[in-house]
């Protein structure tokens, strides 16, 4: 059965693109097909993460509006032919997406699709609720910061009452992803912990990616992390994160405790 | 003054912590709130209008919530013609 996933934060720049691209390419890998679909409109930038800017003839307003058809829209990855990506409009302006468009295109998309990753825009207006609107699963992106963590309460009480699965009167499932995590300076209490954030939150824990160089440098090449650089620490979080999204048991990577056993019991704890 | 240092040198993120618990608690009551006040609004207005012609922007709803005890006062303004039609019609 299909599902579709927005990932969202209310506060623009925390990684959702990143980690839209990162977990659909991590999915696709694990031999799920997977369409990441792109609704900051008139800002897009999904298909720059994903190398794909210069392959994008049609667009997802194109096909709300009947201009394109489906596959016409969408860009196959080509490096693992289970990724796709369905990119927004640069020109449109973010009003031309109807309710009934969108839900006309998730549904079509269900059909092709096992997973269905809707990348949502910053803020609380009309994109990002329709991005949230038809999904069953949410990805909140959290920074350890005041103003991320709440506008992550904001964004998580319009899950619960804008979503159409919330107005059936069933519950969404949320999850957070901690994304830009320094565990060293948690450790010297300059940086909220993650303990402090779930509980804030109160929602379950997806993943805790850390602070990298390496994720400028796979956005720099038009690449996901998951793919460009497997074994680095953020790739191995998002890959595990991807798991546990699949609803395998996946232990969750706490960066900083793995430093301190890594020391003490060496390689062996990894 | 060392002490002071060293108490400081604990870091900003209990101070975070802090903050976010306070401003969200309150945060997430008003939010609440807002949504069950315009739906008590839209349901106390449609009942009143089903008896007499009212001005829907006459018409006040406040809650206020207290440590033990809240109050909900709302307030309607009818117009003294719609009153009169509607004691004639009883």
């Amino acid at each position: 059965m299909s599902k579709v996933l927005v990932v969202t934060s209310g506060k623009g720049g925390v990684g959702k693109t990143t980690s839209t691209a990162a977990l659909g390419a991590a999915l696709a890998e694990a031999g799920q097909n997977t369409v990441v679909v792109d609704f900051d409109v008139g800002l897009r930038n999904l298909d720059l993460v994903l190398g794909a800017e210069r392959r994008v003839v049609y667009d997802l307003i194109n096909v709300v509006q009947g201009v394109a058809k489906l596959p016409q829209a969408l860009i196959r990855d080509k490096r693992i032919d289970t990724l796709s990506l369905l990119p927004a409009s640069q020109t449109r302006d973010k009003d031309a997406l109807t309710e009934d468009g969108v839900a006309r295109v998730i549904a079509e998309l269900r059909e092709k699709f096992d997973w269905v990753i809707c990348d949502s825009p910053a803020g609380i207006e009309r994109g990002a609720i329709l991005a949230m609107r038809f999904a069953d699963t949410a990805v909140i992106v959290t920074n350890p910061e005041v103003s991320s963590v709440r506008d992550s309460d904001r964004i998580i009480g319009m899950l619960d009452s804008k979503t159409e699965k919330a107005q059936r009167g069933e519950r969404i499932e949320k999850h957070i992803l901690i994304t830009r995590y320094d565990a060293a300076r948690a450790a010297r209490g300059e940086m909220l912990k993650i303990d402090d954030v779930l509980e804030i939150l109160s929602i379950p824990l997806l993943g805790v990616i850390p602070e990298s160089q390496e994720v400028l440098r796979a956005s720099n090449l038009g690449s996901p992390i998951t793919l460009s650089n497997k074994t680095s620490a953020p790739a191995r979080a998002y890959i595990a994160a991807a798991r546990k999204l699949r609803g395998e048991q996946a232990t969750i990577d706490m960066p900083g405790s793995r430093r301190l056993f890594g020391k003490l019991f060496g390689r062996r704890a990894a | 003054m060392n002490l002071l240092k060293f108490l400081r040198s604990r870091g900003s993120a209990p101070v975070a912590r802090e903050r976010l618990q306070i401003l969200l608690s309150h945060e997430r009551k008003s939010l609440g709130q807002s949504d069950l006040l315009a739906t008590l609004r839209e349901e106390i207005l449609a009942v009143i209008a089903r008896h007499v012609t009212l001005d829907p922007d006459k018409v006040e709803v406040k809650m206020d919530r207290g440590g033990t005890v809240s109050t909900l006062e709302v307030d309607i303004e009818i117009p003294n013609s719609a009153a009169a039609i509607a004691a004639a019609s009883a």
